[in-house]
């Protein structure tokens, strides 16, 4: 089969559309004043970074970054969402000095940009490995399993503790009259 | 000719064209089958004025859906009003394009083709949410409460029986799932009690949560007309209201599909004989058909259920149940590993 004479376009595109896929619900995430649609930019931001995964060799780790952050995470923060806040546009800001305020906020985000930017140019980058795995179910298995056993349990640890916390917290509502 | 209609790019194209057509037509023609099949439970004709036997009728629905006018009523949220009914409709889209429907007749056959699924199947949930929510309207906002605890409550069983298949078959991989179980019809995953003895009780667990992800009566808590006028669905209009009835078949079709390759053998002839082929895609669609039907035929006959017991269903009958299975399956292949062929 010879090869599609514009293929690799169409793998640039696609890489684009993932990446403004990211950046794009990044921003709508940061920027919007309805906090719905935050939550829908931060489930576009993922399902971008789920196309980035794919092209950095790890379909699993992409198609585990839809499942849980568009199809849990997400959908647990708008849960919280509809249980709590009125869809209103955020109004006028009240505070005083509100002008110094986000000058304030403005300098720190500056800084720590700079600071993260020069760490990035003058740091020591160790050269990007080929291939660490075939990023396969069997590959992230076993590594789970092996090199990463320790981690991996404590994360069960926290898991459980975090139901028995919300066990807790639910009970104390529910004591019969 | 053949040359261009080989280039990966083009066959993908051609089969992305095929699945629309083919999920626009399941959509049209589902809606007939279960008006019909509704009809003839409830001992009446059913759509019969539209050509013979009503086989016009989904052609005027569609006409009649196409000619409204698309409403976005004042105090919605207009963008993720309009957003909704798309992000409901791509996912099953997406879905179909692992579905191996024959031998060689897959779009595109990953080797985590299972995953695939479930991931981009999750994404329904989000869209049903938004889509209650953006409405603005509290009829559509409880349903889309309602949308969420019962998709997690029923998501847990589901996948827990999914892992146990997985145990069972070792692959991820929807086409070697379904070469595992060529022959008779014994050596489908449903009937290999040898391997599990409750892989019956697996598959009822399988259809059940099916049913209840697709919003499916007796499970159909997030349009329950008579209480929630039509749920997430409220607001919208023409097709906008289409889109999301198409959305629930595909989804129908979607996990008939699913459940038709992990435990019904997929494109297999139950027989031995007759396979291969054409053979493969008419024995997966009568199969897939034959479930279908079976969601029509439970939807007619069951009344919905309170919302309370549904949930009580869930988390205190089949997530038990499923958890045994799991851990029966696992202590079987500790056990016994020489029925297992993954483990070889």
């Amino acid at each position: 089969m010879k090869p599609f004479p514009f293929a690799d376009y169409l793998v640039f595109a696609i890489f684009a559309v993932a990446v403004g896929l990211t950046v794009g619900g990044a921003l709508i995430a940061a920027l919007s004043t309805r906090i719905i649609r935050g939550v829908s930019g931060l489930m576009i931001s993922c399902v971008g970074l789920a196309g980035l995964y794919y092209f950095l060799n790890s379909p699993f780790l992409a198609l585990m970054e839809i499942l849980i952050y568009v199809g849990a995470v997400c959908v647990t923060i708008v849960f919280g969402v509809m249980l709590s806040e009125p869809d209103e546009p955020a109004g006028e800001e009240k505070r005083r000095h509100a002008r110094l305020w986000s000058g304030g906020a403005l300098a720190v985000s500056a800084l720590v940009f700079a600071g993260v930017a020069w760490l990035s140019l003058h740091g020591p980058w160790t050269a990007p490995a080929k291939l660490v795995s075939d990023g396969s179910v069997r590959a992230v298995g076993l590594s789970l399993l092996t090199t990463y056993s320790l981690p991996f349990e404590l994360i069960s640890a926290v898991l459980l503790v975090a139901i028995l916390g919300a066990l807790v917290i639910a009970r104390s509502g529910r004591t019969k009259e | 000719m053949i040359d261009f209609l080989n280039l990966e790019p083009v066959r993908i194209l051609l089969y992305l064209v095929a699945i629309c057509a083919f999920v626009g037509a399941n959509a049209a023609y589902l809606v007939l089958a279960e008006r019909k099949g509704a009809g003839r439970i409830q001992r009446r004709p059913g759509p019969n004025e539209a050509g013979p036997a009503g086989i016009l009728q989904p052609l005027a629905d569609g006409i009649k859906l196409l000619a409204k006018q698309v409403m976005v009523p004042p105090g919605t949220d207009a963008l993720l009003f309009r957003a909704a009914p798309l992000m409901v409709m791509a996912p099953p889209l997406m879905c179909l394009a692992t579905i191996p429907f024959g031998d060689s007749i897959v779009a595109v056959n990953l080797n985590i083709g299972l995953l695939f699924v479930f991931s981009f199947g999750s994404i329904n949930v989000m869209a049903l949410m938004l889509g209650g929510w953006a409405s603005r309207n509290k009829y559509a906002i409880i349903s889309a409460a309602r949308v969420v605890s019962q998709s997690v409550a029923y998501e847990i069983p589901m996948l827990l029986v999914v892992i146990t298949m997985l145990m069972v078959t070792g692959t991820l991989d929807l086409s070697e799932v379904v070469k595992q179980q060529a022959g008779w019809f014994w050596h489908w995953n449903l009937f290999k009690v040898w391997v599990n003895p409750l892989m019956p009780v697996t598959f009822v667990i399988f259809f059940t949560c099916m049913l209840a992800e697709t919003n499916r009566a007796p499970f159909d808590m997030a349009e329950a007309e008579s209480e929630l006028v039509a749920g997430a669905f409220t607001e919208y209009g023409g097709m906008g209201f289409g889109v999301f009835f198409m959305a629930e078949y595909a989804n129908i079709v979607v996990g008939c599909c699913l459940a038709t390759i992990l435990f019904l053998g997929g494109w297999q002839s139950p027989i031995g004989a007759l396979s291969g082929g054409l053979w493969g895609p008419v024995w997966f669609l009568g199969k897939m058909y034959a479930l279908i039907f079976t969601v029509i035929w439970i939807r007619w006959t069951f009344p919905r259920t309170q919302f309370y017991s549904l949930l009580n269903l869930s988390w205190k009958i089949l997530i038990p149940v499923s958890l045994g299975t799991l851990l029966l399956t696992g202590a079987m292949m500790k056990l016994m590993p020489f029925v297992f062929p993954s483990l070889h």
